[in-house]
Parts: C-alpha cells; structure tokens; sequence
C-alpha cells in the first residue's frame, strides 16, 4: 500500500504506519536484497534435493546424501569406544594400586568411573554414592563384603545374592517368621543388639538374650558382635545400620530378616570399565 | 489496473508509485592527494602489516608452551598474547576490553565523528585497498567509466579478468592469513600447501576469501550503507558539536560557477566543480549536509582544497568543523567549541572505570589459581566411629609459563585432617604442575569424633590454602558441614 504521507526532513514516503509518534520512512531496498531472496528460494530447492526434508505417510524424503543425525551419532559413538578402549588397556594392565598411585591413570579412572556410576550405581546408591535404607552408603568406612580396591573389584564382578554362581552370599535366618526363637526372645535380642552399639537398653533382657545371641548369632556376626567381612555379617558395634538404628528397624531385621540383590556387572561392563569403577567408589570412600 | 487511493486524505493517487528496489549507482571514486589521504594510506600499511605480521612474531614462553606471540588455541582452550596467557575461566577480560572498545568508540565519535569509519573499519581498509588494485588495471575514474560503457574488447576482458584475479588473491592472502591467528603459523602454512591442514582452516580461508573478494570488491558501500549498523548507531552518539567532515555553507553559499578574474563579492567561494563528490567512495555529495552514508573519510577536503589553491581562495571549505560552528558563523556569531560536554564526560569516566579495573586485574593478576567445590550429595558422611568426613573437588592450575610445585592445606574445625586418593602421607598434599598445567583433586577431610562431642554448628567455616615454593599464598574459603547435632 502506497501513502502519500511525506516526512518533511528527508523528503521520503513513510509507511503510514506510526508507533507512539514514529514513523517508518518508505525506502527502497537496494535491487541485491532482491537476488538474496532469490538465492535463498534456489538454496531451499537444492536443501530438499540433497537433505532430508519433506515428511511422509509412511516416513520421509532422504535426499541424495540421505544424512543422518542418528547414523551420525552411532559412527561417532564407535570411534569413541575405539578411542576409549584404547585408553582402557592401561587400566587394564595396571594394578588397582598402581591406577590410585599415577596421576594421569587415577583421572581417568576417576572421571570413566563416575560417569559409569551416574548411570548404572546412583539408582541404588544414590548420585554421591550416599546409599539409603536397605542399600549401603559407598561413602563410608563400613564394608559388608570389605572396602579394598580388590575387595571392591570382587563385589562388583559377581553381585551379591545375583545369581552369579561365584555370587558374594549371606542369608540372616528370619529368626521371628521362622519361629527359630520365640517372640520373646527377638525383644530380648533387640534390647541386645541395641546394648552392643554403646547404647542404654533394658539389662534384664540384655541379660537374658546372651545366651541365645551366642547360639544364634555369633556365627556369623562374631561373639563380639563385631560382624565377618568373609560372610557379609554387618559389625553391629559401630554407627552403621543398614536397615535402621532404631528398635523397631532392629526388631523387625531378626524377625525378618531382608537382604539386597545387587547384580554381577561382569557381563555388562568390561575389565577397564570395572576397574575405573572400583578406584572411584574406592577413591570416594577414602576407606580401607 | 486498479486506482491507487491515498489512505491519508482518502482521494486517488496521481502519478506512478515510487519503486519497491533500488538500483544501485555506479561509484567511480577519482583518486586524490592530499593531508587525509596521506593519512589514509598510512593507516592502510600500518593496519595492513598488524595484520599479515602479527601471527608470525614469536615469543619464548618456555618449553611446552606455544611460542607463538598472538595465539587463540582453541584446542587447549588459552589466549595467548605477548606477555599475557589467559584461560577459558578468565573471558572476562575479553569482555572488559570490548566494553572498553565500545566506549571508547562511542567518545571518539562523540568528538571527531566517525573517525573508526573513515580510516580504520577493515571495510574501508580493504576497499582502499581494492580501488588501487582497480586504478592499477583500469585507470582512474574518467577510464574506469569509458571502460564499462566499451563494448567487450581483448583489452576490456584482461583489465577486467587482471583485477578480479588479483582481487581474489589479495583475498586468500587475507582469509589465510586469518587462520594463523589460531594455530601455530609456520606448521600451519606448511600443512596449508600440503593439504594436511586440518578441515576448518580450509573453510575458514574460503569463507574469508570469499567475504573478502565480496564485501571490499563488489559490495563497498553497500556494506556501509545497508549492512552495518554502526551508521544508525552513531546518529545517538553525535551531536552540534561533534567533529564531523562539513561542508562550510556559510562559506560557500551562494554556490555557482567562477569566471577568472571575475569578482567574489556577493557570492560563496563554492564553484560548483563536484570534485567532492567524483572523489567520495559512498557517492555522496557532502553539501547535502551530514549523511548516514558519509564515512567521514575525509577525501572531499583534500579535493576542496586543491581547487580552492587553484581558484586562490582559502582552504577549508569542506573541514572537520561541527554543525554549531556553522550556525553561528550564520548567525553573525563567534563560533564555540565545546569539547566537554556531559556525554564525552560520561563516556571518559566509564571508559575509564571499566578500563582501569580491568588493568588492575590483569595486573595484579596471579599465575596460581585454585577453584574448590564442596560436594553436595551426600553433604557429609559419619563414618563408623563417629567421624565426620566432607569431600571436596579442587582444581589447581598454574598459569605461568614455568613447571611449579604448590602445597595443598586445609584449615578448619579443630583436629581436620585431609587426605586425597593415592596420598602415602600425611600433612600438606604436594601438587607438582607443568608449565600452563592444572590438576583437579578430591580431597577428603575428617572430623575426629573427640573434637565434636560437644555441640557444634552444622556449618563450619573452613579455608583450603594453596602455598607456592616462592612463598605465594592463595586462600579459597568454604565451609565443613555435619550433622549438627550432638552424638
């Protein structure tokens, strides 16, 4: 739409169009813009000829390259196995040892293994390894099955009750459900266990539960209560609870007795990749 | 055809509409001599030689270090200029220098115009550069106009064909040596000419090459014009009393032809001879009065000049002068200059505060740097006997050109003792760092139960401290959480 509405400073048509008092001068624009247009309506025709463009029924049109994002991506994601497959044979050959020692090895292997943790431990374990009820915190000092590099390497290959036939075993008797104490004497061994760990608890029964913690308990767990890393049998002298440090968790842990499944990661991942996990939950523990 | 009404008074339109595009005008600009072009050609070799110069200059930083002067190595993410060598985490100088470039540019447009415009834009730089190229193979501006209205001859076709040629290798030269900047020159210019240069400087050359032949070749003023938004920027930078390239019409109105010999009473000194204009690179005529399109180059005065010599008249017709000046040499006043004026104020002090921080950092700027970052998931962990143990990530960089050893310590909650993975030893960790090297660290410290038996805060403060071999120290303060309660 043409306006004769001419701006007196420059002598040129504005648009006719104002905002707030400002008007738009009408100018030409220079021919070339023109033939920029063109080109572009001529690049866009060329774009669908050779890229993928247009959207089907059943699929789309792949242009001459037939490029691909996700081809792209599964190219690019071989030659980095490639490369870091590479880079793993080092860990491979070197000792758990050897890999927390050397600084160029201990980076790597701290950063593939918090990148394999974030993916595959932290559902359970939580992101920083912190764990939660019923799963153990990585963090820590305490190891139900040992807290070495080596020992770490081991839990990792096999799982715990995984189904893996060198699985890391232990099965509590559930001593309440199974009727293999009476009701009574699960009370007692609460107040027990509870003593055990520095706490006040009730001597009478203390008392009367010693005994049968010796028969029933010492076992596995020592006669001390300090646990048995060779069978998984938590210290229940120290600060530690898996499934809760109060009495009714107790209680309900030797009426029940529950045990986790942590799975084999033997077939999932690779030697290096085990070992980069192994110096990171060991390097992250700080521990034994 | 349909009749075209006019939407304002609501009557039909009479004659034709104006034209949607604009042909463009042919600019053929006459070669002059003169005070600006002098100035013009000096700025030209000297920007020139920075240019193609500064990537070849080498500076010894050491062994492992590029020895590059000016180097931006995006590989290993640092900025090498000179005597300085910044990392990724310290863009804020970049940042710092651009403010500072920015308002700079903004006083000195304030004051002289559009000095950056008329002789140092790169635009104009190459144009210059390309117009000799031109006058080379096909004359000046009365031979350059017959040639383009000549029929296709031999002789019109190696004029044309010669420029263009050269034109584009001025052009490579100029995209190659663009990627210099960014990898070390000599290798690079070897792989360059045995196509083992990698991909990107290939493209980064064709697409400079390309840029290059287009926008000082064939676009020119169209660049200034329609392209580049400084023009409609700095008409809020300027004002009455800014320099500008001015066309003195107190002086030269009443304009018209001048006999020798005739008398100049009653009339202006300009004669009419549109020398400025068939010298102007954008083909304006400045008598017009400041334009955006004028660059403030400066050609139009020295052409002036000449004539006026030869008419005997005094020179500066067209100068610098500001728009108040000239009305009030209208008006019968003395013309003032006001060079401090609240915006070249304003602009000084902030050019001045932003650059002045910024060089006070660059120059107390130390080569040791250290970042902390405490973890957050799981803040702190009990251990069995009651300890509490915080993790930290802490990242150590040595940004001098010299290998270093620092020594790593924590200071804190009474009893804190730290320790990092793969550490034998107790007290300071040592970190041996090689020349622009960095190392990242987790270090653990613990909080023997004796300490916190009694009631502690569930945040502490703490500070680790990074210790030179010279004696340098550097502080980062953070903080030892725990649960906060008593046990």
């Amino acid at each position: 739409m043409v306006h004769n509405d001419k701006d007196e400073v420059t002598g040129i048509n504005t648009t006719g169009h104002e905002w707030d008092g400002i008007r738009e001068l009408d100018n030409p624009l220079p021919r070339w813009w023109l033939w920029i247009f063109y080109a572009c309506i001529a690049f866009a025709i060329g774009y669908w000829i050779l890229m993928p463009a247009w959207p089907g029924l059943h699929g789309y049109t792949h242009g001459l390259l037939a490029k691909s994002d996700r081809a792209q991506v599964a190219v690019e994601l071989k030659a980095l196995r490639a490369q870091r497959g590479a880079e793993g044979a080092s860990l491979v050959n070197a000792s758990l040892e050897q890999i927390e020692a050397d600084p160029k090895l201990q980076a790597y292997a701290l950063a593939a293994g918090a990148s394999v943790f974030g993916d595959n431990c932290a559902t359970c374990h939580g992101a920083g390894g912190g764990g939660g009820k019923g799963y153990p915190n990585l963090r820590d000092d305490v190891w139900l099955w040992g807290g070495t590099p080596e020992d770490i390497e081991h839990t990792l290959r096999v799982g715990i009750r995984s189904g893996h036939p060198n699985a890391r075993m232990s099965q509590m008797p559930a001593f309440g459900r199974d009727q293999i104490v009476t009701p009574d004497q699960v009370n007692d061994l609460t107040e027990y266990v509870v003593a055990l760990s520095h706490r006040k608890a009730n001597a009478a029964a203390v008392a009367r539960a010693a005994p049968v913690f010796q028969a029933q308990c010492s076992v596995c767990h020592g006669p001390a209560g300090l646990g048995n890393q060779a069978v998984g049998a938590p210290n229940l002298t120290d600060r530690d609870w898996l499934y809760g440090s109060d009495r009714a968790s107790i209680h309900s842990q030797i009426w029940n007795a529950r045990g986790g499944v942590m799975p084999t990661w033997e077939k999932r991942f690779d030697t290096a990749t085990i070992k980069a996990l192994a110096v990171y939950v060991h390097a992250n523990a700080s521990g034994k | 055809m349909p009749v075209l009404i006019d939407t304002v008074s609501n009557t039909p339109k009479t004659g034709a509409p104006p034209p949607l595009y604009k042909k463009r005008e042919p600019i053929y600009p006459k070669l002059v001599h003169g005070r600006f072009r002098m100035i013009k050609w000096a700025v030209l070799v000297a920007t020139l030689a920075v240019y193609y110069i500064l990537p070849w200059l080498r500076w010894d930083r050491g062994p492992g270090v590029p020895n590059q002067a000016v180097l931006v190595d995006f590989a290993e993410a640092r900025f090498f200029f000179f005597f300085i060598q910044l990392w990724p985490q310290e863009v804020y100088y970049f940042t710092g220098l651009l403010v500072t470039a920015a308002l700079t540019l903004f006083l000195v447009s304030a004051l002289f115009g559009r000095l950056w415009c008329g002789y140092a834009c790169p635009q104009t730089v190459w144009t210059d550069l390309y117009i000799v190229v031109e006058r080379l193979f096909e004359g000046d501006r009365n031979a350059r106009m017959r040639l383009d209205a000549a029929p296709l001859s031999l002789n019109k076709a190696w004029r044309k064909g010669g420029k263009h040629l050269v034109w584009i290798l001025v052009a490579l030269v100029t995209g190659g040596a663009w990627v210099f900047y960014f990898q070390d020159a000599p290798t690079l210019f070897g792989q360059l000419f045995s196509g083992q240069a990698p991909v990107t400087a290939y493209l980064s050359v064709g697409i400079l090459t390309f840029a290059t032949y287009m926008l000082a070749g064939t676009m020119r003023e169209q660049v200034c014009t329609y392209m580049c938004p400084w023009p409609r920027i700095q008409g809020a930078m300027l004002d009455e009393h800014s320099l500008q390239v001015t066309y003195r019409k107190d002086r030269g109105e009443t304009r018209g032809p001048h006999k020798k010999g005739e008398t100049w009473a009653g009339r202006g000194d300009c004669i009419d001879c549109l020398q400025c204009v068939v010298v102007c690179p954008m083909g304006i005529d400045i008598r017009n009065g400041a334009q955006m399109e004028c660059i403030n180059c400066g050609l139009c005065i020295d052409a002036c000049d000449e004539v006026m010599d030869k008419v005997g008249r005094p020179r500066g017709l067209i100068a610098y002068d500001t728009d108040a000046a000239v009305a009030a040499r209208l008006a019968g006043t003395r013309p003032v200059y006001k060079f401090v004026r609240s915006r070249t104020v304003y602009y000084a002090v902030a050019m001045t505060l932003v650059g002045s921080v910024m060089l006070f950092g660059l120059l107390t700027r130390s080569p040791m740097a250290m970042d902390v970052l405490r973890d957050r998931n799981p803040e702190y962990i009990t251990l069995s006997d009651g300890a509490v143990r915080n993790g930290y990530t802490v990242q150590i960089m040595n940004r001098s050109i010299r290998p270093e050893v620092y020594f790593l310590e924590f200071h804190g909650p009474h009893g804190a003792h730290m320790r990092t993975v793969g550490q034998t030893h107790q007290g300071p960790i040592s970190v041996a760092l090689s020349a622009d090297g960095q190392r990242t660290l987790r270090v653990f410290v613990t909080v023997p139960p004796s300490d916190h038996a009694h009631h502690r805060d569930h945040s502490e403060p703490a500070e680790f401290r990074l210790i030179s071999q010279g004696g340098k120290r550097l502080e980062k303060a953070t903080v030892f959480l725990s649960s906060g309660e008593d046990e």
